[in-house]
């Protein structure tokens, strides 16, 4: 099922902001073209993020977990009649509805691993098993230097993640400070601290000051807005990959999401920080962002089915975006497999029928021109995977 | 690694390398680290006199910055991969206790030099002798304004803007020997201050002076002085006698082991703990050997760790747990900058505090947790020691079950990592 959210538009303002955004596109040269993988460690709960409220079975399933229909108090954000984007996702859905974003739906990788670990490893190395070097690596093997020797991948944070390890050097930039832990982590470590005499008010007093108030920490509240680490990165590798002698392709990534209590108030502070972090990216690309494709991806989903703590464990299927200027958005593309019992994957997980690594090689086709022994090298023995064609505006 | 052998890294090293087990018997492990350490490389005191002389002749030359990094850097390898880590943190501590800071030109020139030749080669012998190479080295001569001290009735005196200072004098009394517990007068400091003066940096053969100490007969006040009730001949030797007597006193053995007790035991160290060192202390003429024996032998040093972790302390700690190799060497001592530690950098004489008041701050504890993060995600770091041996290293037997089956179930392998650096128990050591 794909979704055209312009076949649920009414009237004519629609019209015209379709019209808008298609002039704003104007394919460059292949080597304009910009990509960003952002990895969401942690796994993001896809039901959650992008909701099948169309789905009979979710209110069973999900009960407190399932948020209420589109229009309505604290609803999701209609995503074209039959999901709903989560409503800290505004601006994302804003971009939406200007045809730059699409969210496929059902999504895994080849593995079944539901440890993090192993899952982020292999959704780095492109393959079902863990590899020396990441997928993005390899496919900046084959692209052309940018001017002046430019390092084409940039690695932003103080880490160079797996998916850019590997032959080919990338750069790696962190501004000074911007690397704080997330706010779970620091709960969790408030909690530990407060047991111990000496340590435990200084620990409090020294998250107060920066923002971390108590409610903040218990996830009722999210943290200020704009004080996340990560909206600075994204704004930052906007700055870089903007430049004309700048890098083309990035990394980000930002965790957070393991939701496994109290998943209502706990997912607020991450999809605030996601929401407003490529939000930031976009506007400080600036005229680039035309030629830029986003793609976030996380290890895996979540169950279907709510646990005792009011959240959800390790699954199976889960949700990836693609964003950008160069992306033919408007649209969540999802063979939706149902969430009826008996459709479920080990009678617990959504059913993945979309592998990961179509999208990821129908980008690196589409919008980065790679010809298919290179889509092999990138991705080993994925041939059964054929790149997911048409994700873009202009393709390659 | 046995929960001992962890403890004994913990305590009185410098934290355990996963590469670097500590055998079974911890406590030879530690006495066979009791004798003098080979001399650490590094430029002589007429490399560093040349090159202050070129930085004043051209500002842009950069031959002393360059040493002073060398310094810093050589100590850093050290630190981090030292195969007797109790003799470096024993090291440690008597620098701080003769602390002599970067916050000024001299110190800063010197300080390498001062830890490796002043403090360093003598950590294993006597008190004695490690105060008068303290004292006779241009780092502290420079530090504490000795060098310039003019007796006033010396001939030197008679000259404008010449005088007497007393800081080095106040300071030995109040901080390095006897300590105000003894009673002594401004009248002593003043005595020792004249007792001292001539003792100064010879600025090197060009000028037919000696690269290092050298006393100036001529700043030197003439005449005998009396302190703590007993009398000093004129001349360098009345110097060396006083401080000789000074670090002899028993005051002194009082309160070198009180101040070691803390370093060792506990903040509060019990009573007869302290009596015991100073004991020690008192029947071997201060003899820093028998000392560190006497400290090891504490059974207090081997009940629960709940000493907190100085910002050098932990940098250490968690970057040996890690496994980092000599060449993060300058991430460490960026980490110490970033702890509010800088390498030879006391705020003041009195050296870095080593109490958990001290430590235990807002703003110290979020940088760790930050700096933590940061060595978590490093690849030489955080991206490559098992998660059990991490563990095992850094929080040995203060390892918490809640931390560990915290970090199993981490949201990532870096989330993991940081779990336990920026654990309660990795505060603690």
């Amino acid at each position: 099922m794909i979704l055209q959210r312009r076949s649920f538009l009414l009237g004519l303002a629609g019209a015209i902001t379709i019209g808008r955004s298609r002039m704003a596109v104007a394919a460059g040269p292949l080597g304009e073209r910009r990509l960003v993988v952002v990895l969401l460690r942690g796994a993001l709960d896809g039901l959650a993020a992008v909701q099948p409220y169309g789905d009979a079975d979710l209110l069973g399933l999900r009960g407190p977990l399932a948020l209420p229909e589109p229009g309505q108090e604290g609803g999701v954000l209609d995503l074209g009649g039959y999901f709903g984007l989560h409503p800290g996702l505004g601006r994302l859905h804003a971009l939406y509805r200007q045809d730059q974003a699409l969210m496929l739906h059902a999504v895994a990788g080849p593995w079944r691993s539901r440890s993090h670990f192993e899952a982020q490893d292999f959704m780095e190395s492109g393959a079902g098993r863990r590899l020396p070097d990441g997928w993005l690596n390899r496919a900046l093997a084959g692209q052309p230097e940018t001017a002046e020797g430019a390092r084409r991948g940039l690695a932003v944070g103080l880490d160079v993640p797996l998916l850019l390890r590997g032959a080919v050097r990338v750069g790696s930039y962190a501004p000074h400070g911007r690397n704080h832990p997330e706010t779970e982590t620091l709960a969790l470590l408030a909690r530990w601290h407060h047991a111990d005499p000496v340590l435990g008010p200084a620990f409090a007093e020294g998250l107060r000051a920066r923002g971390f108030s108590a409610a903040v920490l218990a996830g009722h509240e999210p943290l200020p807005a704009g004080t996340h680490g990560f909206v600075g990165l994204a704004s930052a590798a906007g700055r870089l990959l903007a430049s004309g002698t700048g890098p083309r392709v990035a990394a980000l990534e930002l965790g957070g999401w393991d939701t496994h209590a109290n998943q209502a108030g706990r997912l607020a502070g991450p999809l605030r920080a996601l929401d407003e972090g490529l939000d930031a990216l976009r506007v400080s690309l600036g005229p680039a962002w035309s030629e830029t494709a986003v793609l976030v991806l996380t290890e895996f989903g979540r169950t279907v089915r709510i646990n005792g703590t009011g959240g959800t464990d390790h699954g199976t299927g889960g949700v990836a975006f693609i964003l950008g200027g160069a992306v033919r958005g408007g649209r969540v593309i999802a063979d939706w497999p149902g969430l009826a019992g008996t459709r479920l994957h080990e009678n617990r997980d959504l059913m993945p029928t979309m592998d990961q690594r179509r999208i990821a090689k129908g980008l690196l086709a589409g919008h980065l021109g790679l010809a298919p022994a290179a889509l092999s090298r990138a991705f080993p023995d994925s041939d059964a995977a054929t790149p997911f064609r048409g994700l873009l505006r202009v393709e390659a | 690694m046995s929960p001992l052998a962890a403890h004994a890294a913990i305590r009185f090293g410098l934290g355990a390398r996963p590469d670097a087990k500590v055998p079974d018997d911890p406590h030879a492990w530690l006495t066979e680290q009791v004798a003098p350490l080979v001399e650490a490389p590094g430029p002589s005191l007429e490399e560093i006199r040349h090159a202050l002389v070129e930085r004043n002749r051209d500002r842009s030359n950069e031959l002393r910055r360059d040493l002073v990094r060398g310094e810093a850097i050589g100590w850093a390898e050290r630190m981090l991969t030292t195969p007797r880590p109790f003799a470096e943190r024993w090291v440690g501590f008597w620098y701080n206790h003769l602390t002599v800071s970067r916050r000024n030109s001299l110190g800063t020139s010197y300080s390498g030099h001062y830890h490796r030749l002043a403090i360093r080669s003598h950590a294993f012998g006597s008190f004695e002798t490690m105060l008068l190479a303290a004292y006779r080295h241009p780092a502290m001569l420079g530090y504490l304004d000795q060098a310039n001290s003019v007796g006033p009735g010396s001939r030197g005196g008679t000259r404008r803007n010449a005088g007497l200072n007393e800081n080095l004098a106040r300071e030995c009394l109040e901080l390095h020997t006897i300590t105000p517990a003894e009673g002594y007068t401004q009248a002593d400091v003043g005595a020792l201050a004249l007792i001292l003066t001539g003792w100064s940096i010879g600025r090197g053969a060009d000028l037919n002076e000696p690269f290092g100490f050298m006393f100036r007969p001529a700043a030197h006040e003439p005449g005998p002085k009396t302190l703590l009730g007993r009398q000093y001949a004129e001349g360098e030797a009345g110097g060396a006698a006083a401080l000789s007597f000074l670090a002899n006193h028993p005051s002194t053995h009082k309160a070198l082991a009180l101040k070691l007790a803390r370093h060792f035991i506990a903040d509060a160290p019990p009573a007869h703990a302290v009596a015991r060192i100073e004991a020690v202390l008192r029947s071997s003429q201060g003899d820093l050997s028998a000392a560190a024996r006497a400290v090891l032998a504490e059974p207090g040093a081997w009940e629960p760790l709940t000493k907190l972790r100085n910002g050098e302390d932990y940098a250490l700690a968690v970057m040996r747990g890690l496994g980092m190799p000599e060449r993060a060497a300058p991430a460490l001592l960026a980490a110490m900058i970033r702890l509010g530690q800088p390498l030879w950098t006391a705020p003041a004489p009195i050296g870095w505090p080593d109490d958990a008041a001290s430590w235990a701050v807002p703003e110290q504890l979020m940088r760790r947790v930050d700096w933590a993060q940061d060595m978590a995600a490093r690849p030489d770091g955080g991206q490559r020691v098992p998660l059990p041996q991490l563990v095992e290293a850094l929080l040995g037997p203060l390892a918490r079950a809640e931390t560990v089956a915290a970090a199993r179930r981490a949201g990532s392998a870096q989330e993991a990592v940081l779990l336990v650096l920026a654990s309660p128990e990795a505060q603690r050591r």
